[in-house]
């Protein structure tokens, strides 16, 4: 298994004339966990798609190294898994269908139609796999985003709001995920949930 | 390769995407058809210049581009996928994934005006064939390749639909004027060597415009 | 600054008293007399004015791309401040060297508005203004609306060699110095001025460029402080 590490250095968000936070630093090496913590609205969203690569922050720097060696976000974004509230998948294409042109679009080794059925019996949704995603249930859409960021068999797990959406089964079924997550790579959570911030090991608080 | 495999599987994802929901075929025929139909009510049977001919088939072109060219974009941020696009794709890919599909789709919207245009008037007559095909392929990518990087940045913006056009046209006109003049020399029938300086123009617009847009694509695409 | 604040309004005076006072005679003597051309007589005037207006407008156009295209490179907010004031005065210049140049095209050619190259240019270039001020009113995020103007102006700037140098050799034209025009040939310096007419056109261009500097810095100056004011209050 590869050793991946993630740094940010004095990482600050500016919007519109206010600050949203400022000069967050950690430093993570696999195995690591971290939890970010605060208020709805407080900017846990924010940080989290800066750390993904989906937004740049207004001052300060994060860096992202395999095995020693620093990568651009470009590259590394293949080594990121990522859920969110605001990720959609495309509802005019069915669950699979989904997984096969998003997988075909990365065009990463990991991904043969072996590999998407593990993902969709993991999320328990192999049985649904040819329903539009447009009729699914959140909690089957969120199940579905998990699939999609565990596809390319990430180092680093990326999660805003990890079980929103979800049902008791949903919960832990994905508990389950992180755990497995835990053990050799990277995890960072971004939640308002005190139970889920306790899966991490270490916390950022934000606003 | 991976560049490429993935840009092909972008143009892929819009076409069959296209063809599940048909959004846009749809809209743009019937444009095409209501302008087409609107301009013979005007005309009936009056003669027209060559030049008049040639403004008004690319008038056609023009608003029905506008009315469809933008949907690769404002569909990803309106239905809020560009996320996902964002997680796997380069920039560079889904910009020239993007450029591909609406160079397709223009030049198959020209492709369907030229047509109607033969039909509905008896006037429309094509005499030099190869200025005309070469204005029209030639014509279609500049379009597209314009059309697409203001698509990308109007996709952020609020006012989507009316604002497409206010920004595409002065970065068009120099693609329309050429156009035009060319067009009227098929219609005409001049030899091709008099078009000589229109394609010219034509062919560096479009590399202009598709260098240009792919390095400031980055700023465009990426928060 | 002072130095040209000064300057500027020395040599737009200047130009306004010799562009207006000195008389056109057919046999001019000395350096207080301008000739008569033939076909412009009187109108000749107004190119101490038009043309340098034309040509603040563009200077508008370049430095709102010049900023944009420093924003980008470094996004610092400052840049996206002169870009926009810079644009603001191009878009000044451009109405009224429209409105001049459509005055002067009344008196010459008989309408306002003929669609020769070079009014189209400046059509075209207040188009490209209106649209970049219409992108820049429909995106609510400061940094959104600062990177993806630049984008456009850089868009637009793309486009400008095509009119600058295609549209005038394509299409003739009616502006001395275009296709077809017997008494002038080089798109810029048009007609064979005397050297005392060609000293007050030249006062003009340097005069208007100093006011275009000028103006810019105080509204820079305006702009920074109104958005500093807007910083605390947040």
């Amino acid at each position: 298994m590869n050793s991946i590490s993630i740094t940010a250095n004095g990482l600050s968000k500016d919007f519109n004339r206010s600050t949203i936070f400022k000069d967050i630093s950690f430093s993570l090496s696999s195995p690591a966990s971290l939890s970010i913590i605060g208020k709805n609205g407080a900017g846990k969203s924010t940080l989290s798609k800066i750390i993904s690569g989906l937004l740049n922050s207004t001052r300060g720097s994060i860096t992202y190294s395999v095995n020693e060696k620093q990568i651009e976000i470009e590259e590394f974004k293949h080594h990121i898994g990522f859920v969110s509230p605001y990720l959609n998948l495309y509802d005019e294409f069915t669950a699979l269908e989904n997984l096969q042109i998003l997988s075909r679009i990365r065009t990463s080794t990991h991904q043969n139609s072996e590999r998407i059925k593990e993902m969709l019996a993991l999320v328990e949704l192999w049985d649904r796999r040819d329903d539009i995603v447009s009729t699914f249930s959140s909690g089957m859409k969120q199940r579905l985003k998990y699939a999609f960021a565990l596809l390319h068999d990430p180092a680093v797990l990326i999660l805003d709001e990890p079980t929103s959406n979800l049902d008791a089964e949903g919960i832990e079924v994905i508990t389950q995920i992180i755990l497995e997550q835990k053990k050799a790579n990277i995890l960072i959570i971004a939640t308002n949930i005190k139970e889920e911030a306790n899966w991490c090991a270490k916390q950022i608080q934000v606003g | 390769m991976n560049f490429i495999t993935s840009t092909l599987a972008i143009v892929s994802k819009d076409i069959h995407s296209e063809l599940r929901t048909r959004y846009a075929m749809n809209a743009l025929l019937m444009f095409i058809v209501t302008s087409v139909a609107t301009i013979l009510f005007a005309l009936r049977e009056d003669e027209v210049s060559t030049e008049v001919l040639s403004g008004m088939f690319w008038v056609v072109i023009f608003f029905t581009a506008m009315s469809g060219l933008s949907r690769i974009f404002v569909s990803e941020e309106e239905r809020g996928t560009t996320m996902a696009l964002q997680l796997v794709a380069s920039p560079s890919a889904v910009y020239f994934g993007k450029l591909i599909f609406n160079c397709g789709l223009t030049l198959a919207l020209s492709s369907a005006v030229t047509i109607l245009y033969l039909v509905a008037f008896p006037m429309f007559v094509i005499k030099s064939m190869a200025i005309f095909i070469l204005t029209i392929f030639l014509g279609s990518i500049g379009f597209a390749a314009a059309a697409t990087i203001i698509a990308a940045i109007i996709a952020k913006a609020n006012t989507k639909g009316t604002l497409y056009p206010v920004l595409s046209f002065p970065i068009l006109i120099p693609l329309i004027m050429t156009v035009m003049k060319s067009t009227a020399r098929a219609l005409d029938g001049e030899i091709f060597t008099t078009a000589l300086g229109e394609f010219q123009i034509l062919a560096s617009y479009l590399m202009i415009m598709i260098a240009g847009s792919y390095l400031l694509f980055d700023y465009v695409w990426k928060e | 600054m002072r130095f040209v604040k000064h300057s500027a309004i020395a040599f737009i005076t200047f130009v306004i008293l010799a562009g207006i006072a000195i008389p056109i005679v057919p046999q001019p003597q000395g350096w207080l007399e301008f000739p008569i051309i033939p076909g412009l007589e009187e109108k000749v005037r107004s190119i101490f004015f038009h043309v340098p207006m034309a040509w603040a407008s563009v200077l508008g156009f370049l430095s709102a791309l010049y900023y944009g295209f420093r924003y980008l490179q470094t996004k610092d907010f400052d840049y996206d401040i002169k870009s926009v004031s810079s644009a603001g005065l191009g878009m000044m210049f451009c109405i009224l060297a429209t409105v001049t140049g459509s005055i002067w095209a009344k008196f010459n050619w008989g309408s306002f508005w003929n669609w020769d190259p070079r009014e189209t240019s400046i059509f075209i270039l207040l188009l490209i203004y209106g649209a970049y001020f219409a992108l820049r009113s429909a995106l609510s995020s400061d940094e959104v609306r600062a990177r993806l103007s630049a984008v456009y102006s850089i868009l637009a700037g793309l486009t400008a060699p095509f009119f600058i140098f295609v549209m005038p050799r394509i299409v003739g034209g009616l502006h001395p110095g275009a296709k077809g025009d017997t008494a002038g040939s080089t798109p810029v310096a048009q007609l064979h001025m005397p050297p005392n007419m060609r000293f007050v056109f030249i006062v003009g261009l340097v005069g208007f460029s100093l006011l275009f500097v000028w103006l810019l810095d105080m509204r820079v100056r305006i702009a920074r402080i109104e958005y500093q004011i807007s910083l605390k209050e947040n």
